[in-house]
């Protein structure tokens, strides 16, 4: 199955630390008291409320829609009172607040009435689009992109292949894998809606080769699917960041997205298997997306494991669940070890994006100051994209935003290889995201500027045109009132001339 | 838990710059034996006064800096600067030229451009022309193995040479010394003695100069094993090694009466530990693939070029801090391709 594969630049063959997290079955983490649910969990616009507080809800009931193109609707996860529409704490890296709908459960988990579809062939490929679109239902691998806007390459692309992503290549992070093990006929119900939503025929499953029993999950399953006749399950090399949508598309065809252009332009088109799962409950069951896998793990993490978890569900009570040498505010990540970001709120909720929380890891980055850069390339031999971190990380250091462009600082997709080689523990990453913020306020402060002086000048337009006018009109009226006054004193004259007639 | 970081990644590798430096001395021991074995135990002694030197001037700069001591003493890096200096001075050179040489290379060579990862030159290097410049005499004054087989050096007479400049007894310095073959060469091939008979005279071993040779090879296996364990990789010293076999075998075809072989050229001088251990110093070398290619390649040409045209002996030196300045120009123009890119 590994024919005529090709690979990328760089990368690194990390240890997976998976089996941390794979000893047991998924399980389903306790009814939270409190859910509280973030207006946006998704790339695009927040969605909007549609409850009042008060509110009685039923599990999988919309409480807020879809607002503008790049969005998504939210339902309640489970039955009970809305109690508030406030700004919460979210799971962010800044540790800021958003609005978010806080609902009281009831425990009775009562749900509300569900449409299946047995036969979704009979639904129109616009039809399923907007069916996932109220399902609530963006990409699960971590972006959070609407999935039904990927699903509809528009007219002028054709979708050659489907891929389906199940690389899963950050260490610690198992919820794919568990996922493939448990539940590969969801799995694949989603993947026949997506092929026929995507008029596509062909579709690719990839997976590491690191997860073997995923891959005979899947490989079981799919000889009795005759609608997936033209799917077949790619097991590719475990490398990181192997599972990043680019890397992947190379490893898999050889070829790269065009920089600035999308995966279709090539005529591909890229899915998540936690998302693909989520499109067959909605199509099939009727049901939104109201849940995902989270991976609880790490060196401090008791009793680690994946744990189908509402969304909304506090972190800390995932957590308490698994039992961890966590205290109450300290620090943790979302995410996996090598793209995830800091947490140290307790009560922030698990969100749609939320694969992995991870409590202490083997090999941590040492906080000691690191050493000066000694150009070693180590950084840019790892890099998977073909960039030179070194000298990224030179003018980054100088703030010479100019030169660090002309070094494609945009194309680094921060999967952390060079941070993680660097012999002098440089935080290189850290420096190219500052970089990274720092060129795109000073893009927004020149179009600011820029603005202002469009302004600026417009007026002063407005102004002499105002003043050009003014006189005009002042030399218009003058010319008026001289023209009256000579009328007048002709009037006069001739009044005059008139009355000096008669008396004569 | 004690986290680590602020943000991603949180994993680290186990690479560390000591771990870098310790291997590059670790790979320097069998080529260090084989001098001991060719041109005595004065190596040793001079290693040891070099060493000791950069890390006192090292903790002086650092101090005078107002920068943390224990992180840099311990980084290796002065300690690889001396050890490398050591090797390259001729086996009795006095005590006043090696303190000289290292205060050279640490402090304005290393210092004065800001410390570890900031110097443009390879601070050994520089440090070695310094030397030669200002003491050409004493750079130039070196033992022939032969002699030595006669008169062996031990280890108190070497001190003697090194402390007091004459080695007791009734032996002098000047009875000791001798040319370098690849000096011989020179001199010898301008009284228009014929290559292929100067090598048959004792100086000259199989390939090269006697006992260079064998020094020269141990410095390629220890280059082998930096390769190995990735503290260097493969292309400048191959590129270089390629570059200097290409030009010295064009002119040995056309004039063979008046060039060394490219064999003799490759294993004799500083030729393979300038390859593995000086031209592949990360911080003053290219840090592109293409790159080092090119660098590689032009320290070797232009080793060839002085050796045979130039003033001096041996090229290596003055080839490297040459090379050292197009570094940042060889590096602009050798940007590998960005993934999607046209």
């Amino acid at each position: 199955m590994t024919d005529n594969l090709a690979s990328f630049p760089g990368g690194l063959v990390l240890d997976g630390q998976k089996k941390r997290s794979t000893q047991t079955p998924i399980r389903q983490t306790p009814l939270a008291k409190k859910l509280i649910l973030p207006l946006q969990q998704h790339i695009g616009e927040a969605s909007e409320p549609i409850v009042k507080v008060g509110d009685k809800v039923l599990k999988g009931q919309k409480i807020a829609r879809a607002e503008g193109h790049v969005s998504v609707y939210l339902h309640a996860p489970s039955s009970g009172t809305i109690t508030a529409i406030d700004e919460q704490p979210i799971p962010h890296p800044s540790g800021l607040s958003a609005l978010c709908i806080t609902l009281e459960t009831d425990g009775e988990d009562r749900w509300i009435e569900r449409q299946q579809v047995d036969d979704f062939t009979r639904l129109s490929q616009h039809e399923i689009r907007q069916i996932i679109r109220e399902a609530g239902i963006v990409g699960l691998g971590g972006a959070g992109f609407p999935s039904y806007i990927k699903l509809n390459p528009g007219v002028h692309h054709h979708v050659e292949t489907l891929i389906l992503n199940g690389v899963e290549c950050e260490p610690y992070i198992t919820c794919d894998d568990m996922l493939m093990r448990e539940r590969s006929e969801g799995i694949l119900d989603g993947i026949e809606i997506m092929i026929y939503a995507l008029r596509t025929k062909n579709c690719i499953i990839a997976i590491e080769d690191n997860k073997p029993e995923a891959i005979a999950a899947i490989e079981l399953e799919l000889p009795k699917r005759p609608k997936l006749k033209n799917t077949k399950v790619v097991a590719i090399p475990t490398r990181y960041p192997a599972g990043s949508e680019k890397q992947l598309i190379e490893v898999l065809t050889g070829k790269q997205v065009p920089s600035g252009g999308l995966t279709v332009d090539l005529g591909i088109v890229c899915h998540n298997i936690g998302t693909s799962y989520a499109i067959g409950r909605a199509i099939k069951h009727g049901e939104p997306l109201i849940s995902r896998i989270v991976t609880v793990t790490g060196t401090d993490v008791k009793h680690a494991g994946n744990f189908e978890t509402l969304f909304g569900t506090p972190m800390d009570e995932l957590l308490a669940f698994c039992e961890t040498k966590r205290h109450p505010g300290e620090p943790f990540i979302l995410g996996g070890p090598m793209m995830g970001y800091n947490l140290s709120g307790d009560h922030l909720p698990v969100t749609k994006t939320a694969n992995c929380i991870l409590v202490g890891v083997d090999n941590a980055a040492p906080i000691t100051k690191p050493l000066p850069c000694i150009r070693c390339g180590d950084c840019a031999s790892v890099c998977p994209v073909g960039l030179l971190p070194q000298q990224l990380y030179w003018h980054a250091r100088a703030k010479d935003l100019e030169k660090t462009q002309q070094y494609n600082l945009f194309d680094c997709i921060e999967c952390g290889c060079c941070s993680y080689v660097c012999p002098s523990k440089i935080p290189l990453v850290h420096y190219f995201r500052f970089a990274k913020t720092e060129t795109m306020n000073q893009q927004q402060e020149t179009l600011k500027a820029d603005n202002a002086r469009i302004r600026h000048e417009n007026r002063l337009e407005r102004q002499t045109l105002e003043k050009t006018e003014k006189e005009q009109r002042q030399r218009q009226r003058k010319a008026a009132l001289a023209a009256t006054k000579a009328a007048k004193e002709k009037e006069k004259m001739l009044e005059q001339q008139h009355t000096d007639n008669q008396e004569n | 838990m004690p986290l680590s970081r602020l943000s991603s990644p949180f994993l680290s590798g186990t690479n560390r710059v000591t771990l870098q430096m310790l291997q590059l001395l670790l790979a320097l021991v069998p080529a260090v034996i084989a001098i001991v074995y060719f041109f005595g135990p004065s190596v040793l002694i001079t290693m040891s006064l070099a060493i000791v030197v950069a890390l006192l001037a090292e903790a002086l700069m650092l101090k005078l800096r107002d920068r943390p001591l224990k992180p840099f003493l311990t980084d290796g890096s002065a300690i690889v600067t001396a050890a490398l200096l050591a090797i390259a001075l001729p086996p009795l050179a006095p005590w006043w030229l090696v303190v000289i040489g290292v205060l050279f290379a640490i402090i304005f060579a290393k210092h004065l451009y800001g410390g570890l990862g900031y110097n443009p030159f390879n601070p050994a290097m520089i440090a070695y022309v310094v030397l030669l410049i200002s003491f050409p005499l004493e750079m130039t004054t070196w033992l022939p193995v032969t002699t030595l087989s006669e008169h062996p050096l031990d280890f108190s007479s070497a001190f003697q040479v090194i402390f007091t400049g004459q080695p007791g007894g009734s032996l002098t310095i000047d009875a000791l010394s001798g040319a370098t073959p690849l000096d011989a060469m020179k001199t010898q091939i301008g009284l228009l003695q014929i290559p292929s008979d100067i090598v048959n005279q004792p100086l000259f071993g199989l390939f090269g100069g006697k006992g260079w040779e064998w020094i020269n090879i141990l410095f390629g296996i220890g280059g082998l094993y930096l390769i190995y364990r990735r503290v260097i990789s493969w292309h400048i010293p191959v590129a270089m090694m390629i570059g200097l076999t290409i030009i010295s075998s064009i002119t040995w075809i056309l004039s063979p009466e008046t060039t060394g072989s490219p064999l003799f050229h490759l294993l004799s001088g500083g030729t393979m530990l300038g390859a593995f251990f000086i031209a592949t110093d990360p911080i003053t070398a290219a840090t592109t693939i293409k790159g080092r290619l090119v660098f590689g390649a032009g320290v070797g040409l232009l080793t060839y070029i002085i050796r045979i045209w130039g003033g001096y002996p041996d090229g290596i030196a003055f080839a490297v801090i040459l090379m050292n300045m197009l570094v940042p120009l060889i590096d602009y123009y050798t940007q590998p391709k960005v993934y999607g890119a046209k």
